[in-house]
């Protein structure tokens, strides 16, 4: 699909999806977004500049292949999963900073996990869209 | 007792696979990996052991959300057990992997996908809330079915859609299953759920969700009709991977049948009755089936058919006695099991072949390994005083003492037919003059492998057939935990108590 409409608009919705995609994986917890959304939403628009300007050009533009984002986002929510236990609470339990911080709003260890799915989710979607794509 | 820190088998193996996965190509980082963290994985399992063993069952409230409605993790004396020889036999096939399994499999992930494997089950035996047992399930079957496939061989893929399609059906009956349950009782807790469960009225409708149940977990576990996936697929992947699934998969849905119809669901005549029907018929035609086989991969997973029928027996007899039996033999059978498929593994690499009427002459050739390999074969077959008799000791007298005389009957016909089949397998394999074979060019045989890859081979085998050694040597010490374990579940207040604290002594 190299139509020039759809090439010129590609480069401007890949920064504008990936910052809508932090904005639902920020907005979560309380209200409808979080992790898994955001992260689909991310990898489409990267999805998106690959059908519009070829896989070669999006691979450039990632730098790393995408696969490599599973292990570092199931290290995060691992981690933030994990660090109750350091302070002898149970597994999973939400802990909060108790300011909140401006823009992002309230920050704890759900707000970790879910930046650790975001990343599992594109890692694991572009990773399949470009094996896919690859052998066709 | 509230313990945070019982949940740690489960996230060590995560952090094992994470950790693994960022050494996605480089494989021999991935075996040093894999053998430290699985021993240390043994480690944390036996201190759970001792922790429980000593201060009595432990629970952990998942991010603090009290019982009936959060995920309560509850380390009792049967779920550590369980943890313990899970790790143990993870530890076994993964030194194992390290010397057997291909690097071209190995880029495909092949560790990463074992350890999330063995999360699974880790996760399977602790978790207290029959959603997330469905949970854990499904882990389970998605990391089998990649280690299944993984290689992609034509054999491994007809096995494969054999076991995909029964697994996912039974996971779609066991999903069903917990949704009736849950509408009629109102709760997912299996702590919860034992006590909601006794007062509904309809026990109509409960008899039929428990067959659901039974279904669910028949299927996973592979009992009488339900069984013939699990000789269709188990003898396809390497042997590293059919160690596995034999030894633990079949008996993580044993677990969750002893677990839910002890706790929950506990058997009207009716459905007594039926298990002891079912038993006898599992026994039977997993001995009949081995019988037949030629493939010595194949006469293994029969023969886990037939010997799911005796733990299905201890259920169906329904007494200490005899549930006791079931734990001891379900003990018994991880190791042995998952030894056998491992050595089924050493002997491919040693003569490129598992066809029994081919093989001969391994006692003149190789004396030390058949010697070792005797150990799980006579401990299988239950020659005394190896850990196979105890169990079955135990279950005939339970029988007895209940007047099952049918029941029984089987199980001494099942006994027999395993020792026939064996007896076979050992004169044909061991004792029958050599032929000689021809050298198969893709088959890499142990006298060509690095003197590492050797060991590694050995080894878990060696550490394995010690442990059924001891259980058979030593089994005073199984006895009396296989006789605790038998307490909680026939009598579950204990475990109540743990989970929901003062709740369920308001009656």
């Amino acid at each position: 699909m190299k139509t020039l409409i759809f090439k010129t608009a590609s480069t401007y919705l890949l920064p504008l999806l990936v910052l809508f995609s932090v904005f639902i994986l920020l907005r979560g917890h309380y209200l409808p977004g979080g992790g898994f959304v955001g992260g689909l939403i991310a990898s489409i628009a990267f999805v998106i500049h690959s059908f519009a300007n070829g896989l070669e050009q999006t691979k450039n533009l990632i730098k790393f292949h995408p696969g490599f984002l599973m292990p570092v986002g199931l290290c995060i929510a691992l981690i933030s999963g994990a660090a109750p236990l350091f302070i002898e609470q149970s597994f999973m339990t939400g802990l909060w900073f108790e300011n909140p911080i401006p823009v992002i709003g309230m920050v704890g260890s759900a707000l970790f996990f879910d930046a650790g799915v975001y990343l599992v989710v594109i890692g694991v979607t572009l990773t399949i869209i470009f094996t896919i794509s690859e052998t066709l | 007792m509230n313990n945070p820190y019982i949940v740690l088998p489960v996230i060590f193996q995560l952090l094992t696979s994470v950790l693994l996965m960022f050494f996605w190509y480089r494989v021999n980082a991935q075996r040093l990996i894999t053998i430290i963290c699985s021993i240390i994985s043994v480690g944390i399992a036996t201190w759970l052991f001792k922790e429980v063993y000593q201060n009595g069952i432990l629970t952990m409230q998942a991010g603090e959300w009290q019982a009936p409605f959060g995920i309560t993790f509850v380390a009792d004396l049967f779920s550590t057990t369980m943890v313990l020889l899970t790790a143990i036999s993870g530890m076994a096939v993964g030194i194992f992997s390290t010397g057997s399994i291909r690097n071209a499999r190995l880029k495909f992930g092949y560790f990463p996908i074992l350890n999330f494997l063995l999360m699974g089950l880790h996760g399977a035996f602790l978790t207290g809330d029959i959603f997330n047992l469905y949970v854990w399930f499904e882990i389970i079957i998605i990391a089998s079915f990649v280690l299944i496939t993984i290689g992609g061989e034509k054999a491994q893929i007809e096995g494969a859609i054999k076991y995909v399609t029964m697994n996912l059906l039974a996971s779609a009956i066991f999903l069903t299953a917990i949704a009736i349950l849950y509408g009629l009782a109102g709760s997912l807790n299996m702590a919860d759920l034992s006590i909601q469960v006794a007062e509904i009225e309809n026990r109509g409708l409960v008899n039929v969700v428990a067959i659901l149940f039974l279904v669910g977990f028949g299927i996973k576990s592979a009992i009488f009709p339900l069984y013939f996936w699990l000789p269709a697929s188990y003898h396809t992947p390497p042997p590293a991977i059919s160690a596995v699934f034999g030894g633990l998969l079949t008996k993580v849905g044993v677990y969750a049948l002893l677990r839910i119809f002890t706790l929950i669901f506990i058997p009207d005549e009716f459905l007594g009755n039926l298990l002891i029907v079912l038993a006898c018929m599992t026994i039977l035609s997993g001995g009949l089936g081995a019988i037949l086989q030629v493939n010595m991969r194949k006469i293994f997973s029969y023969l886990i058919v037939c010997h799911i029928g005796f733990m299905l027996a201890g259920l169906g007899i329904y007494t200490e006695l005899a549930i006791m039996g079931a734990i001891f033999y379900l003990i018994h059978d991880i190791i042995v099991k998952t030894n056998l498929f491992l050595a089924s593994g050493l002997i491919f690499k040693l003569k490129g072949t598992l066809n029994i009427e081919k093989l001969g002459g391994l006692y003149k050739k190789y004396p030390k390994f058949s010697l070792l390999i005797a150990i799980p074969l006579f401990s299988l077959a239950g020659i005394p005083p190896l850990s196979g008799f105890w169990a079955k000791v135990f279950l005939i007298e339970g029988g007895y003492k209940e007047n099952e005389w049918m029941l029984i009957g089987f199980i001494i016909l099942g006994s027999f037919l395993t020792l026939w089949v064996i007896a076979k397998l050992w004169s044909e394999v061991f004792w029958k003059d050599a032929v000689d074979l021809p050298k198969k060019i893709n088959v890499k045989y142990f006298h060509e492998l690095k003197p590492f890859k050797r060991w590694a081979m050995v080894i878990p085998i060696i550490l394995l057939a010690g442990t059924s050694l001891y259980i058979g040597l030593a089994a005073e010490h199984i006895i009396v935990l296989s006789k605790q374990i038998a307490a909680e579940l026939i009598n579950p207040t204990a475990y109540l108590d743990a989970v929901l604290g003062i709740k369920s002594q308001t009656p």
